[in-house]
């Protein structure tokens, strides 16, 4: 078992926002994350990661496997494409795959400064990060926004081929079809009432 | 963390990096300070080791709401949280990568400095080694306020209203040093303060910082 969520409640700025979520990946699975905006993808994603704690119920995976990608993409636009991703394979102790490049037609774009890069380029780039970290465990919050369908194919063979084929695991909250084989779950069940388990304290007085 | 050390200061010297913006500030605060009191030598000698010390306090000052505020900002914050760096770690890096880039340049700049405020020249060692001995203590210090605030938009004005009270003992003791050496007496008290500051800084803030990154990161 590499990822398992057990009856999961987590909140945004104090209010619980969904509860009782609760779910299990084997290694080489991937879960896809639906429902409308707002309804809690995102803070699930960063409390999977652990970087908010949860209100209630436990998440379980190996030690230093989590990573987290959100809409910003921690990239220094005065780093070139090469520089960012040395930095975040340094960060992790990780060689950095030469690879990598190709794999996300960063190739033409090794010593560009990122500042002259496209929205999409940024975003190709950000992406290529988790393939350079060794981890075993993403969470991916809307990893598409801005690419165009030729990236986003890029995107889902390197996720199919490449990270799920040798044994990763993938939380993936997206409104798009990624062609990926995997279930899919909708949270808008999961939203939690006001009288969810584990609210606030403000709630019982 | 020496990834993280390697890639501050080279986003320091790169364009906009606010290397030299410190060091300016502090360049400017000394030409100007002759023009507004006026060039009488003694009087000059006299407040040097205080506008000295006043000028690198805020020159440390001006670059620290850089310090989590870019990362925050592109989002490299998170994605250090969940490196397999320890957090402590990276306020720790942060602090040294902002002292390497504010407080050594400042402590190197200032006894040419000294030379425009007619500094006493038995007073040129004290200055050297009080800022050395004293500036760390100012990035630490900067770096957990910086913490603090970094979810805050244009939290700059609360940052200094937080740090600088915290900065004030390191202030005394520092030009309290350099006022003893221009007077050819021991600073060896005031020197061993701030020894005291920074060890005392070093050790505990990077925890303290480390706590308020996380309570910032939810």
């Amino acid at each position: 078992m590499m990822l398992s969520v057990e009856n999961i409640t987590c909140a945004r700025g104090g209010v619980p926002v969904l509860a009782g979520v609760s779910f299990a990946l084997e290694a080489g699975q991937a879960l896809v994350l639906r429902g409308p905006n707002g309804c809690g993808k995102t803070t699930l994603l960063r409390t999977l990661a652990g970087l908010q704690p949860p209100l209630a119920g436990a998440v379980t995976l190996p030690e230093d496997q989590g990573a987290y990608a959100s809409h910003a993409d921690g990239i220094k636009t005065q780093l070139s494409v090469t520089e960012n991703l040395a930095f975040w394979a340094d960060v992790h102790g990780q060689p950095l795959p030469d690879d990598i490049f190709t794999t996300f037609d960063l190739d033409d774009l090794r010593d560009r400064a990122a500042d002259t890069l496209s929205a999409g380029q940024k975003r190709r780039l950000g992406l290529a990060r988790l393939g350079v970290i060794g981890r075993k465990v993403l969470f991916l919050d809307e990893p598409t926004v801005s690419l165009d369908g030729f990236s986003v194919r890029l995107f889902a063979d390197f996720l199919r081929d490449r990270h799920l084929a040798q044994g990763g695991v993938a939380v993936i909250a997206t409104h798009i079809d990624l062609g990926l084989d995997a279930p899919e779950m909708d949270l808008t069940p999961f939203r939690a009432g006001p009288d969810a388990s584990g609210g606030s304290d403000e709630a019982f007085l | 963390m020496i990834a993280l050390l390697r890639r501050d200061l080279r986003l320091a010297v790169r364009a906009g990096g606010g290397f030299g913006l410190g060091l300016a500030f502090f360049l400017i605060v000394i030409v100007l300070v002759p023009f507004g009191v006026g060039p009488e030598a003694s009087v000059l000698t006299r407040i040097a080791p205080g506008i000295l010390w006043v000028a690198a306090l805020l020159a440390a000052l001006l670059s620290l709401d850089r310090i989590f505020a870019l990362d925050h900002e592109d989002g490299s914050l998170p994605l250090l949280a969940t490196s397999p760096l320890p957090l402590e770690g990276v306020a720790l890096t942060k602090g040294v990568a902002h002292w390497l880039t504010t407080g050594l340049p400042l402590t190197l700049a200032a006894p040419a400095l000294g030379f425009l405020l007619n500094l006493a020249p038995t007073a040129y060692p004290y200055l050297l080694a009080s800022l050395a001995l004293g500036t760390p203590a100012l990035s630490m210090i900067g770096t957990f306020g910086a913490a603090l605030t970094v979810g805050v938009r244009r939290g700059g004005l609360l940052l200094s209203l937080l740090v600088l009270p915290l900065y004030v003992p390191t202030l005394i003791f520092g030009a309290e040093a350099v006022r003893l050496g221009a007077e050819g007496l021991s600073a060896r008290v005031p020197m061993a303060m701030l020894a005291g500051i920074t060890l005392f800084a070093f050790a505990l803030l990077p925890f303290a910082t480390a706590a308020a990154l996380r309570v910032n990161l939810r």
